[in-house]
């Protein structure tokens, strides 16, 4: 890893240059970048912090401030695969407890655990729009409706 | 022949793209509509032949074969369906009737002539037509949208803004997703009147970060919108006005109009003190209407039928059609738009069937997280937002969350708490310590201590004089009518059970 950090990180800079590039024209570009680069590293990497800072002009601790915000943006990568179920209310009414329950035991994990090898990741998510054929679910950005825990393991578990 | 098959989210979720996929193999045309609003019969398959369009549902793959040869039976055409029958459509008129995206069935359904309309009458007349319909901001608050227009209309600034706030965190809510995926282009034309009724030339759609699929349909919405000039030089006239889709980052918060204009400005949600009112100091300090999607998305067809057409319909301040949005454990769950009016009751027994697993109903929750459960003794109210402020509780997007006589009340409870710590923006501490407390004393209360249910009310007290916004403010609502309703689940469950 660490013989090939210097020309990955150069790649990784020029990258975020470019990121940063493509929407400093806009009213508010900070979330469409961070957007970005969350999409493009799976995280907002360390070294993204001071080159997005600058062009923006802000400082550091506030662009700290906003990634530590937002749910979305998340410091450190995920699994490989990344299942999201839903919490809320109305897939409560229809089960979502005893399903996340399940998925969470079966794969030993608290909200927002990795497996130890590095596959899946679980977290919650309030609510997908598909309160109507709960309980919901997010597999890799794919939505599930009336999941189960076959449905919800049997891809990222392969 | 035409065949369509969903391309909405929910539909999706329940597998219609492997459906579309084996119509695709048989060499047929698939258009990917928005949904028609009946969940529990998606993926549900249109085929128009000699001018009749004809349903089945829930489709699986395996059954296409057998709907091509005429051996499965239809379920007729989905205007005779009884939940879809019984409803009143403006604002979903279009949603799952048409391509989302073909801009020449949009206008053959009657799309743009409200913004025709309002280029002849100008931007006086197209407040006080909005002002006349009575429609009222369908994100929660029901404050009237004509008149939060007119306050932009007479702010001054060297710009001015539309802002849609499409980030629908409420549980039991999808209208806006659905209007999105389904009829994206009545969006875009009530904010371009909105735009040319205040003088504002720039528009943003604030989506919701976990609506992939909305997001893409607007995206592609918009542009198309750009290439015809309804975006851009207003259907050429003097008009300008452009649209941009940003995308939020999971925080619900994000939905209370002033976190979401600093989260647009690329700062953290945090909610802003009011005065001043976004109106005239919003997005960049700049005067800014913010509305909701469906706020929106029924202008056109104001525009289009007049404000008279509109405020004949509903109940007393209520004007006007709502999209109710019918979920959890539901027997036919989904969309539904009627007049103002009707008794929750009705909604549940005989538009939603009761519950899916056929057991009795014990609470619906109406008005997603910070909105009160309503026992069945309730459910004559009729839904409008007066008489639900009268019953203790809120219609806020009107989503309509069903629970059998399993659901365990402290647990709701419990749970509206723990959302409120997890998603509050950390500016009051009424909310920010209060929600953490409520979780603390409610498992106190659990674990067989029913001494700490007069801590729990207090709490609430404090939370709902307290708080800034309506996240710390409103979620003693949920907590409050669990304990009023069912204070027998307070009263140290484990001690009495030993
Ligand atoms: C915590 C909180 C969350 C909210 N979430 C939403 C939302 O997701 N969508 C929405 O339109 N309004 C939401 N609102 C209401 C908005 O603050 C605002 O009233 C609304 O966008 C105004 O538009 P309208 O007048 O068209 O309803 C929320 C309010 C609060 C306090
Ligand atoms: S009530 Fe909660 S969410 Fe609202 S402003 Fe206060 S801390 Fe923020
Ligand atoms: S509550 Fe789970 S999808 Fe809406």
């Amino acid at each position: 890893m660490t013989a090939t950090a210097a020309p990955h990180e150069t790649a990784q800079v020029s990258e975020i240059a470019r990121i940063i590039a493509a929407h400093l024209h806009r009213e508010g570009p900070l979330l469409p970048i961070l957007h970005d680069v969350q999409a493009g590293y799976g995280h907002i990497p360390a070294a993204a912090h001071s080159p997005i800072a600058e062009a923006l002009n802000i400082t550091r601790a506030e662009l700290h401030g906003v990634i530590s915000f937002y749910h979305d943006f998340k410091d450190k990568q995920a699994g490989v695969h990344v299942v999201k179920i839903c919490r809320a209310e109305a897939c409560q009414s229809v089960g979502a407890n005893a399903l996340s329950e399940a998925v969470l035991g079966k794969l030993g994990l608290d909200w927002h655990g990795t497996t130890p090898d590095g596959r899946v990741t679980v977290e919650p998510v309030y609510c997908l729009g598909l309160c109507a054929c709960g309980p919901a679910a997010m597999v890799d950005g794919t939505l599930k409706g009336r999941a189960t825990v076959e449905t919800l393991l049997a891809e990222v578990t392969a | 022949m035409k065949v369509y098959v969903p391309r909405d989210a929910a539909a999706r979720a329940l597998g219609s793209d492997a459906v579309a996929a084996v119509f695709e193999a048989a060499g047929h045309t698939v258009i990917r509509n928005g949904s028609r609003g009946m969940i529990w019969l998606e993926p549900l398959v249109e085929i128009e032949e000699n001018g009749i369009r004809s349903a089945w549902g829930p489709v699986a793959p395996g059954d296409v074969a057998g709907i091509l040869d005429g051996s499965v039976e239809s379920l007729g055409p989905v205007e005779d369906i009884p939940f879809f029958a019984r409803q009143q459509r403006l604002t979903f008129a279009r949603c799952g009737l048409i391509d989302p995206l073909d801009l020449a069935d949009y206008e053959a359904h009657g799309g743009l002539k409200g913004l025709r309309r309002a280029i002849e009458m100008g931007p006086e007349a197209i407040v006080t037509e909005v002002k006349n319909s009575g429609l009222r901001g369908r994100g929660g608050a029901g404050f009237p949208t004509g008149i939060k227009w007119e306050t932009v209309a007479k702010a001054r600034g060297p710009q001015k803004y539309i802002v849609c706030n499409a980030d629908e965190g409420d549980s039991g809510t999808f209208a806006d997703r659905m209007i999105m995926e389904g009829d994206p282009f009545t969006l875009i034309e009530g904010m371009v009147i909105a735009g040319l009724a205040v003088g504002a030339t720039k528009g943003y759609v604030y989506i919701r970060s976990e609506y992939p699929d909305a997001i893409e349909v607007m995206e592609r919405a918009v542009e198309i919108a750009r290439q015809n000039n309804i975006l851009g030089r207003v259907l050429h006239s003097s008009h300008e006005f452009d649209i941009e889709i940003r995308v939020g980052a999971g925080a619900y918060v994000c939905g209370e109009e002033t976190s979401l204009l600093n989260s647009l400005e690329g700062k953290r949600g945090v909610v802003r003190a009011k005065p001043p009112l976004p109106a005239l100091e919003g997005f960049m300090g700049r005067p800014t209407v913010v509305n909701n999607v469906l706020s929106l998305a029924t202008v056109p067809v104001i525009l289009e039928k007049g404000a008279a057409l509109y405020e004949g319909f509903g109940l007393g301040r209520s004007k006007g059609t709502m999209p109710i949005q019918i979920a959890g454990n539901v027997r036919h769950g989904g969309l539904f738009e009627t007049a103002f009016g009707m008794p929750l009751g009705e909604l549940v027994n005989d538009v939603a069937g009761g519950t899916a697993s056929g057991r009795p109903v014990k609470a619906v929750q109406v008005g997603g997280p910070l909105g009160a459960y309503f026992a069945p003794e309730k459910f004559d109210t009729p839904f409008g937002y007066e008489e639900f402020d009268g019953q203790g509780g809120l219609i806020g997007h009107a989503g309509i969350v069903v629970f059998d006589d399993s659901a365990d009340m402290l647990g709701l409870a419990r749970f509206a708490m723990e959302f409120c710590a997890v998603e509050s923006c950390g500016k009051c501490t009424p909310c920010r310590i209060g929600a953490v407390r409520g979780v603390e004393t409610l498992d106190r209360i659990a674990a067989g201590d029913a001494g700490a249910v007069p801590l729990l009310v207090d709490l609430c007290q404090t939370m709902k004089h307290g708080s800034l916004c309506a996240l710390g403010g409103f979620t003693p609502y949920p907590v409050m009518s669990a304990l009023e309703q069912f204070p027998e689940e307070f009263q140290g469950v484990r001690e009495a059970a030993e």
